[in-house]
């Protein structure tokens, strides 16, 4: 089979399997798990084949006109460049390990065929963006990810939580969708055509009219579905939905999407100097947030969340420095990564049976329980804080060198504000970020305090799809000088220079986070000292009481059948009984409330958006009730009113008819009489 | 003879009847009213058919014409009578409202509802 042939199969492929399944799900569950897996890893194979051929060598690109569509075609185009087939594979592989991961974290849910069908779904929306080349067509796959990201996130909707972050998630990425929309618009119009090697070529031509007003108009759709600052809220709220959809959604697929645009219409952004001086201080602001926020959350999919949010900013740093290959690669690796934690905390999760660092951190052996998670969750943080040689060190250096050759001087691209934009704020992230892997290290696998539940051995699906991942995030680094070949051919091997500050501001983050969760465990050891307090959580092991200190709340429980803990609780009433430790705390200090809360802007927007809306729905419903359904009403009572007057005639005694029947011959005798006689006077 | 006399006495004749048409309550005094303005415009008839000469007597033909469908009217009216004085024990023109508007549908048998409905059987 020809190139092409293949490269349209693995978008359709998922997507008939999404089809049959949702068909098949409940009359034949047999076909259920096959139909899940076997079309996306065939994609997933495909995508290989295609990514091989192809080789990082000349685009293929090839276009089909279904129908005349008005001024500006719309065609059914493949354009596959080195970028496209890399994170097409990226997109199959992980995509694969999802559905796998799912048939045993899923296996009891009644609704797992739907589930799996709109996993196959998605992935099909998103190897549709990566090998699209026409604008609408990759709006048509970008919209479906829409969709298909509000059903999966609300898939316990059961639960409130799961339903109102279902909605927010949609409703988000909706509104950076509207202005995407116009921007597209306005490019193909500026360009004459929604293809994208036809834009490329006007843009390179110069024939773009108002580069910032498109480029803006883009990046508004980008932030919504890339989650950058400021449409970044929906998601930590996503983490509702179950954790193999976070570990696609997350890793390959809905927020690699926004940078995947970027990083195709790159010289339609390059074009405006402003517009990468907003995305480089979108990249900045979103970075040094998404970290900050990252280091006080205490759900571990949370923290995994906030850290996504600050790996996409790095991606968009580097788009915004002009280096597309150091954003893709950043991209490829994270995905990497970001889906092996993401699996990796499901099965934590799994073991533990809470979401809470918290209540991992009163459990011990942990890691013991779950090693094969423990193992690949260690590589895949370490990764993540960019320690070498693993695969987040080579791609971080990537985006860092890129912004330091901005920032010198040496990019024709972008403006040298970009550059030191995005590199100071990388470095500090850098060091926030290693602090953040430190820091759910230790509180996940180095807890004090009751043994774990046994909940026996996870099964292999899931430890294996762990193992499987681990492998690019060990080893993908190495592979940075074959990977440019793929890419524009920029070098993205890391300088002495930034490698030093990167590395050294991560060990930092990491030593100082390991000493302040030392220093809270101690004291977390002898405070209790002073007075024999007892935890709920505790209260079957007494021995390891004493290490611990409960939570307020289940201070709070206890407090009425043990009064010693209404003691000590009460001899610190203004600081919460919380984990004592938490090295997050220490570390933000006064921040950490705030950073908790996501710098409140959820609070920000509900002030700013949901209460007007809410007001004015309110208006509009006092209007529709009180005055439209009055003049309503008022038709029909009305009428009724005057009915039951005239009902009052109706007496039923004929002889009245009559008479007024007599009156009324009189009355109309008469007039005849005096208007002819008046008629024959005149 | 003048017209004018039998004019007159069509006219109070009639007025007589509409009278006892709009005020009596006895339903066969109504249907005897009811005869009495027919036999007024009778008299009108033959009158104006004699003062204006008519060759064809077409008044007089007409006259026939109404004694007939009077006597029919008649016929029929009684017996109407009859059946509604006996299902209702009364013939009083003023006391069947049943196709009054949100009244009892029989305030007339509302009293003896419990006997027959046929007043002179009950009787």
């Amino acid at each position: 089979m020809s190139t092409t042939t293949l490269a349209v199969l693995v978008p359709l492929l998922p997507f008939l399997g999404a089809v049959a399944g949702l068909l098949l799900g409940r009359t034949a569950p047999g076909f259920v798990r096959p139909l899940a897996i076997l079309p996306t890893l065939a994609a997933a194979v495909l995508a290989v084949t295609v990514a091989v051929r192809q080789g990082g060598g000349q685009p293929i690109s090839t276009a089909t006109e279904l129908t005349p569509t008005g001024s500006v075609p719309i065609d059914l185009s493949l354009y596959i460049d080195g970028f496209a087939a890399l994170v097409a594979v990226l997109v199959g592989v992980v995509a694969t390990c999802v559905q796998l991961y799912s048939t045993a974290y899923l296996r009891d849910d009644p609704r797992y065929p739907s589930y799996a069908a709109l996993v196959s779904l998605f992935t099909s929306a998103m190897l549709l963006v990566v090998y699209s080349g026409d604008l609408m067509v990759l709006l048509v796959g970008w919209e479906v990810m829409g969709i298909c990201s509000y059903f999966l996130v609300g898939h316990y909707w059961e639960t409130e939580a799961a339903r109102s972050a279902s909605l927010k998630a949609f409703l988000v990425t909706k509104l950076g969708d509207v202005p995407f929309l116009i921007g597209l618009f306005a490019l193909a119009t500026d360009a004459g055509s929604f293809r994208i090697t036809k834009i490329l070529g006007t843009v390179a031509a110069g024939g773009l009219d108002h580069p910032t007003l498109v480029a803006l108009l883009l990046l508004a759709g980008v932030a919504g579905k890339s989650a950058q600052f400021p449409l970044h809220t929906w998601l930590p709220d996503a983490m509702a939905g179950p954790t193999p959809v976070s570990a696609l959604i997350h890793a390959a697929t809905m927020v690699a999407a926004g940078v995947y645009f970027i990083a195709r219409l790159l010289p339609v952004f390059a074009a405006s100097a402003a517009a990468l001086v907003v995305m480089a201080v979108m990249a900045a602001v979103t970075m040094v947030g998404s970290a900050l926020a990252a280091l006080a959350q205490d759900d571990i999919k949370r923290v995994l969340a906030y850290s996504t949010i600050g790996q996409l900013a790095y991606m968009t740093g580097a788009l915004a420095v002009g280096d597309r290959g150091a954003a893709v690669f950043h991209l490829l690796s994270h995905g990497a990564f970001k889906a092996l934690l993401f699996l990796g905390a499901g099965v934590i999760i799994h073991a533990a049976g809470t979401n809470s660092l918290a209540a991992m951190s009163r459990m011990d052996g942990l890691a013991k329980r779950i090693p094969d998670a423990f193992w690949t969750m260690t590589i895949a943080l370490l990764a993540l804080a960019a320690i070498p040689p693993f695969a987040g060190f080579f791609s971080k250096e990537a985006v860092l060198v890129a912004a330091e050759q901005t920032a010198t001087g040496h990019s024709d691209l972008a403006p040298v504000a970009a550059g030191w934009l995005v590199l100071i704020a990388g470095v500090l992230t850098a060091l926030l970020t290693a602090a953040y892997a430190a820091r759910l290290w230790l509180m996940a696998f180095r807890g004090r305090g009751a043994a774990a539940p046994d909940h026996g051995k996870e099964p292999f699906a899931m430890t294996g799809v762990l193992w499987l991942l681990a492998v690019p995030s060990v080893a993908f680094g190495l592979a940075a000088d074959s990977v440019a070949d793929w890419f524009d051919g920029r070098a993205l091997t890391p300088t002495v220079a930034t490698s030093v500050l990167g590395t050294g501001a991560a060990v930092i983050g990491a030593m100082l986070t390991y000493a302040l969760w030392q220093r809270a465990t101690v004291k977390a050891a002898t405070a209790p000292a002073a007075g024999p307090a007892r935890s709920a959580a505790a209260a079957e092991q007494p021995a390891a009481v004493a290490a611990t200190v409960s939570a307020a709340t289940a201070a709070a429980e206890s407090a009425a059948e043990t009064p010693e803990v209404a003691e000590v609780t009460h001899e610190h009433p203004a600081v919460p009984a919380g984990p004592a430790a938490d090295p997050g705390r220490a570390l933000l200090g006064p921040l950490h409330r705030h950073a908790a809360d996501g710098f409140h802007l959820d609070a920000v927007y509900d002030r700013l958006f949901v209460r007007p809306v809410r007001g004015a729905a309110g208006l509009v419903r006092f209007l529709d009730r009180e005055v439209v359904d009055t003049y309503v009403r008022g038709a029909g009572s009305g009428t009724r009113l005057l009915g039951s007057l005239v009902r009052r005639a109706q007496t039923g005694n004929v002889q009245s008819y009559l008479s007024a029947l007599l009156a009324g011959a009189v009355v109309l005798a008469i007039a005849t009489a005096v208007l002819a006689n008046v008629n024959a006077g005149s | 003879m003048h017209l004018a006399y039998p004019a007159v006495l069509a006219a109070l004749l009639f007025c007589t009847g509409l009278y006892g048409v709009l005020a009596r309550r006895n339903a066969i005094l109504v249907l005897m009213s009811v005869e009495l303005m027919l036999n007024a415009v009778n008299l009108n008839l033959v009158a104006f058919d004699v003062w204006l000469r008519d060759a064809l007597h077409a008044g007089q033909a007409l006259t026939l014409f109404t004694i007939a469908i009077a006597a029919a009217e008649i016929g029929i009216g009684l017996a109407i009578v009859l059946m509604v004085y006996r299902n209702r024990g009364t013939s009083d023109v003023d006391r069947l409202r049943d196709t009054a508007e949100g009244h009892e549908p029989h305030p007339i048998n509302a009293g003896d509802s419990t006997g027959t409905a046929r007043p002179e059987v009950a009787a």
